[in-house]
């Protein structure tokens, strides 16, 4: 049996030779990554868009289907983002059963402990409040870093957090407290062991909220579709 | 001494063997220690893992011995990554395809596949000496040696520090969760606990098998 061999000896191996393998090698790779990529990129980008269908749902608690619009820089105002449009800066629109507008689905993301986290919040325009939040992208350290998604007490933070509009900003931006020390309701209770990743979802929505609340707010009719 | 030397086995059944008990990865080579202590905080991490290690270890272990004529030795080394983190790469892309949940939990670890000792320490000490169905078996025999390996460590440190199995609580409410058993310490403390109980095992077995030649 010749299964087992003594190595070829060193210096058999010409410069072109070396080359030669290495590269074609590497070409051979190349081709299986692309075609890896290729081919689980459709199926990915489904992946992804059904996950964010489902936070949509989940962020919006009275919503049963959703439509996706784009803030129109020049006219300052938002309209209905075709099929298939993928932008950083797309706002969901809720609607329950009867196609009334119930609350919006905006995204942030921000640096915690590992990697970038991104997130999806509701606002509902009646309570003026964010009525849900969850993580759609996260490397944050499995059982700790990734309570922010499965902590009880740190997703009661997102059941109704105060983001009520004043003038062109919001009255109270959205403030971190340590664990157990929120007492108004635009404070988010930190994780005690998780602190760098619940101040860092903390932060990304005192930012996105900051920034996009106040804009969606005057908006509200935009969403109302065509009831 | 990283080869197995038994010759003309039967179906490779020594080489499967040897990865799983007598040369464990985990308890007894002591090799792929960063994923083994980092990603072993959930049972479901630890299987996941050690699923995702043992495919990039079989495909790396058939490319290498397919291939192991004809790459140059001055250049193996290279080569051997570069193999590896292809089918890495590839394992990446289908998880996000088959689930983005799971992904999601692996998070950054499946990168750091490439760079387990394990899998370049077959390529180098195994498959670039042997034939196909051989390696093929090393790497079934590592690759499950390495998953059971991660799933003991990743078992124990989910009940102690989260009270659950595989994500069902096992525990009441009332359970105080040990944090630091989710932590990396508590990686070192498992994995310390095990080869403890392992050599201690092994020492009473020599001593018995000692004392039963002694009294013949």
């Amino acid at each position: 049996m010749s299964d087992t061999e003594t190595k070829a000896p060193e210096g058999d191996s010409s410069a072109g030779k070396i080359y030669g393998v290495v590269l074609s090698v590497g070409v051979v790779c190349s081709l299986l990554i692309v075609s890896t990529y290729e081919f689980t990129k459709p199926i990915i980008q489904r992946n992804k868009i059904a996950a964010r269908e489902l936070a949509i749902l989940d962020v919006i608690p009275a919503a049963v289907s959703s439509e996706a619009y784009l803030l129109d820089e020049a006219s300052g105002e938002f309209q209905a983002a075709g099929e298939g449009v993928e932008d950083a800066n797309l706002v969901f629109a809720g609607y329950n059963a009867e196609g009334e507008l119930v609350g919006l689905a905006l995204g942030a993301r921000g640096m915690g402990y590992q990697d970038y986290i991104q997130v999806l919040y509701g606002y509902s325009p009646q309570q003026q409040a964010i009525v849900g939040m969850s993580v759609l992208e996260s490397r944050e350290t499995p059982g700790l870093g990734d309570r922010i998604q499965t902590d009880a007490n740190f997703t009661a933070n997102f059941e109704k957090l105060d983001v009520t509009v004043e003038g062109d900003k919001l009255a109270h931006p959205i403030e971190f407290v340590k664990p157990g020390e929120k007492s108004e309701p635009w404070q988010i209770d930190g994780i005690s062991g998780a602190t760098i990743s619940s101040r860092a979802t903390a932060d990304m929505l005192h930012e996105s909220t900051g920034e996009w609340i106040p804009k969606v707010h005057k908006r509200t009719n935009d969403f109302r579709g065509e009831e | 001494m990283a080869v197995g030397l038994e010759k003309d086995v039967p179906l490779g059944t020594n080489d499967f063997l040897d990865g799983v008990l007598k040369r464990n990865p985990v308890f007894v080579q002591v090799l792929g220690m960063c994923p083994v202590l980092a990603v072993t905080n959930t049972g479901i991490n630890a299987l996941a893992m050690g699923m995702a290690t043992a495919f990039v270890l079989l495909c790396s272990n058939i490319a290498v011995s397919l291939l192991r004529k004809i790459i140059p030795p001055q250049v193996r080394i290279v080569t051997y990554i570069l193999v590896i983190a292809t089918f890495v790469t590839i394992v990446d892309y289908l998880i996000q395809a088959i689930s983005l949940d799971l992904h999601k939990a692996l998070g950054a670890f499946i990168s750091l596949i490439v760079v387990n000792c394990l899998i370049l320490g077959r390529a180098e000490a195994f498959a670039s000496k042997n034939g196909i169905r051989r390696s093929v078996f090393d790497a079934l025999g590592m690759g499950l040696g390495f998953l059971l390996g991660l799933l003991c460590l990743g078992v124990v440190r989910e009940i102690m520090g989260n009270g659950s199995l595989f994500g069902f609580r096992i525990f009441g409410e009332s359970y105080q969760e040990w944090t630091i058993m989710m932590l990396p310490p508590g990686g070192f403390f498992t994995l310390g606990a095990w080869l403890l109980f392992i050599n201690w095992m092994n020492q009473r077995r020599a001593a018995k098998a000692e004392m039963e030649g002694a009294s013949k």
